[in-house]
């Protein structure tokens, strides 16, 4: 009974003459259009392996050489050349495998894929279709905006080793392509994800989070904008409930924005079109970030036919675990996936969850440490040589003043001239109250001016010293109280806003020096025993 | 001469003693069986749509009758294999399979050599390749940089 009744009907495209066929479900279409749409987005990332030499070649694989310098033969398709496999790539792709935490396939295969395209000259692509290196994965990523935290978990289809293309530098005036095959060759991880993501800000979060793990593990430097990392998203949506519709893929996205960007776009653009009456059509689209659109691209072929078959120059590639690594005779090529394992260093999410535990810091906290590199070694250098400071006062003053100082001056954390030691030093007197929190700030200023004055002797030189004395905080309070009857009465009738304001000209009549929180109390219970 | 007469006779007694020793799967004569052809999938019509197909992405001109009829008999020929009962038999892609795969050191060792890369090149453009426009996004807009400059 569930199965929808369809009617079939058919209209002529107004640009293209084509007819379209229309299905129309016969469910009333108000009950259609009350249901929400739900986008589903699934990933494809090509990362660039940060190694010396290409996959199959012995040519350099360094961006921005000058033109046609880093090819080899092999890489130009020169008949008679063959692949020889990177030791450097496979053990990068493994690293990258279990950091992901992927099934490592013990053996995997390589297979052509072809395609015509100026720059890849063999005319197929060197992949792996049918066996990849590694499959079912998942990773951990944070969503964070200024509302809500949240954590997520996308699941990894596989990753595949492959080789990259040459570049093309179109010239629309000319009818030209310039063809540069430095970048032919280079060797790439294709990571795949199931279609997990929910929409733009959900898709460049987990692409933030990859980022930061291929950063920690080194094996892609991740530099978007040099386009060592690359995105295509697949994006389809459909109203709940229902099967998934009709997806487009908007290819090479080259930058954690322009992923948010055309994901969103795109999404926005598929339900206008299918409220309009209008089909999704299966296509290759670009994103032009001058006008934050998407665009189809030139070429709308039918399916490609990419003809896939095994490489006949590779024979597969075995993996080894310590057990089996015993059989191997010849320890040359061989490679084991445990002792890649043993140096795997601790990933952004176990260095959260250990600043979580270890410190009891909140983790939106512990996410901003852990996003900007160097933080996290800063924060555990002050906790180490002040081992009694408070943690949540550390990193609140690290991500709340310090980042913005370090900004300010346009360093890098690496680069501040404030030792930890002392900036732990400074912590302790804010701590112990000897110095106010608006009086802290200016003394990290002064710390960056003169890096070799310790923050006491600062605060000694500048008479910064916040006075904490009852009597003498007493005594600010009656004088005011003396010269303002008026706000006493105020405040009296019940307008307790007027205790601020008398607290506030208790404080500028101590130079700023009150502590503002003794202050407050004194003159709380000045006012409540009169 | 002698020397090579005797390597000869040696190769000789070698290959009766392996004939001896081991007993060959392959049959000495050819066996022949009959197909029976109702089995076998029929050739599919051809159509030019296919034919434009094939040639675009083989790069291989066979659009005349005579190729026609070579691409029906080689579909008809391979179409013979679907007779081979494979059930259960892991497909061999390489009789390397078995075989590891060598592994180079990531060294670099190769490349700069941009006059050879580009010696069998048509046209180049200051070391660029130059290649008929390729796959480019369709603007919307046609953006046109120079219409401001033709007004001025």
């Amino acid at each position: 009974m569930a199965a929808s009744m369809q009617k079939i009907s058919s209209h002529i495209c107004q640009l293209c003459k084509r007819r379209y066929l229309t299905f129309k479900h016969k469910r009333s279409s108000s009950n259609l259009k009350s249901k929400p749409w739900k986008s589903v987005v699934g990933l494809e990332i090509h990362a660039q392996i940060n190694t010396e030499s290409k996959l199959f070649s012995g040519a350099e694989n360094k961006f921005g050489g000058p033109t046609n310098t880093q090819v080899s033969l092999f890489d130009a398709a020169f008949p008679g050349t063959l692949p020889v496999l990177n030791k450097g790539c496979v053990e990068a792709g493994v690293l990258t495998a279990l950091a992901l935490r992927c099934t490592v396939n013990k053996v995997s295969k390589f297979d052509r894929k072809h395609y015509f395209y100026a720059d890849l000259p063999a005319g197929y692509q060197i992949t792996q279709q049918r066996q990849p290196l590694a499959v079912k994965g998942h990773v951990d990523y944070c969503i964070s905006d200024k509302n809500s935290f949240e954590t997520k978990t996308a699941n990894i289809t596989q990753i595949q080793l492959e080789q990259d293309s040459g570049k093309s530098l179109h010239d629309e005036k000319d009818r030209i392509s310039l063809i540069d095959l430095n970048r032919c060759g280079t060797g790439l991880m294709e990571i795949v994800t199931e279609p997990d993501f929910s929409d733009g800000t959900d898709a460049s979060a987990f692409v933030k989070e990859l980022q930061k793990i291929l950063q920690t593990i080194k094996t892609c430097d991740c530099k978007m904008e040099e386009g060592s990392l690359r995105v295509d998203a697949n994006i389809s949506v459909h109203k709940l409930g229902e099967p998934l519709g009709i997806r487009t893929e908007v290819k090479n996205l080259n930058s954690i924005k322009s992923v948010s960007k055309a994901i969103s776009f795109e999404v926005k653009r598929q339900i206008e079109l299918l409220e309009n009456g209008g089909i999704v059509e299966n296509e290759t689209r670009s994103f032009d970030t001058e006008i934050d659109e998407t665009v189809p691209m030139r070429d709308k072929e039918v399916k490609t036919d990419y003809r896939f078959m095994p490489e006949p120059n590779l024979p597969p590639l075995h993996l080894f675990d310590s057990e089996s690594v015993k059989t191997v005779s010849s320890k040359m090529s061989v490679i084991n996936i445990d002792d890649i394992q043993q140096k795997l260093p601790p990933l952004p999410e176990d260095t959260r969850k250990r600043l979580e535990q270890q410190y009891s810091l909140k983790r939106r906290d512990v996410a901003v440490l852990v996003d900007n590199s160097g933080l996290v070694d800063y924060f555990e250098d002050v906790m180490r040589l002040s081992p009694t400071t408070s943690a949540k006062l550390v990193s609140n003053f690290i991500i709340n003043q310090l980042l913005g100082v370090l900004n300010d001056r346009k360093l890098t954390i690496y680069k501040c001239p404030v030792k930890t030691e002392d900036f732990g030093k400074l912590i302790d007197l804010l701590h112990t109250e000897e110095i106010s929190y608006s009086t802290s700030c200016k003394v990290l200023d002064e710390m960056f001016e003169h890096p070799n004055i310790a923050p006491k002797d600062i605060v000694d030189q500048k008479d910064w010293r916040q006075i904490s004395d009852t009597q003498i905080l007493t005594n600010i309070c009656e004088k005011v109280l003396e010269e303002h009857p008026k706000l006493i009465s105020k405040y009296r009738k019940g307008k307790l806003k007027y205790l601020h304001t008398l607290v506030n000209k208790a404080v500028i009549d101590s130079n700023n020096k009150a502590n503002p929180r003794i202050l407050k109390q004194i003159m709380e219970d000045l006012l409540d025993n009169k | 001469m002698s020397l090579t007469k005797l390597t000869c006779r040696l190769w000789l007694q070698r290959v009766s003693r392996i004939k001896k020793g081991f007993c060959s799967k392959v049959p000495k004569t050819p066996i022949w069986e009959e197909l029976d052809n109702t089995k076998i999938p029929n050739v599919p019509q051809i159509d030019q749509e296919m034919i434009n197909h094939l040639e675009r992405v083989s790069l291989v001109e066979f659009n005349n009758q005579a190729g026609i009829e070579r691409l029906s008999k080689a579909i008809e020929s391979a179409n013979k294999l679907h007779m081979v009962n494979t059930d259960g038999i892991e497909p061999m892609e390489s009789v390397l399979e078995d075989r590891m795969l060598y592994l180079r050191e990531d060294k670099v060792t190769d490349g700069k050599c941009k006059q050879e890369v580009l010696s069998n090149a048509v046209k180049t453009i200051e070391d660029y390749f130059v290649a008929p426009p390729g796959n480019i996004p369709l603007k919307t807009k046609e953006r046109d940089y120079g219409s401001n400059s033709n007004g001025s």
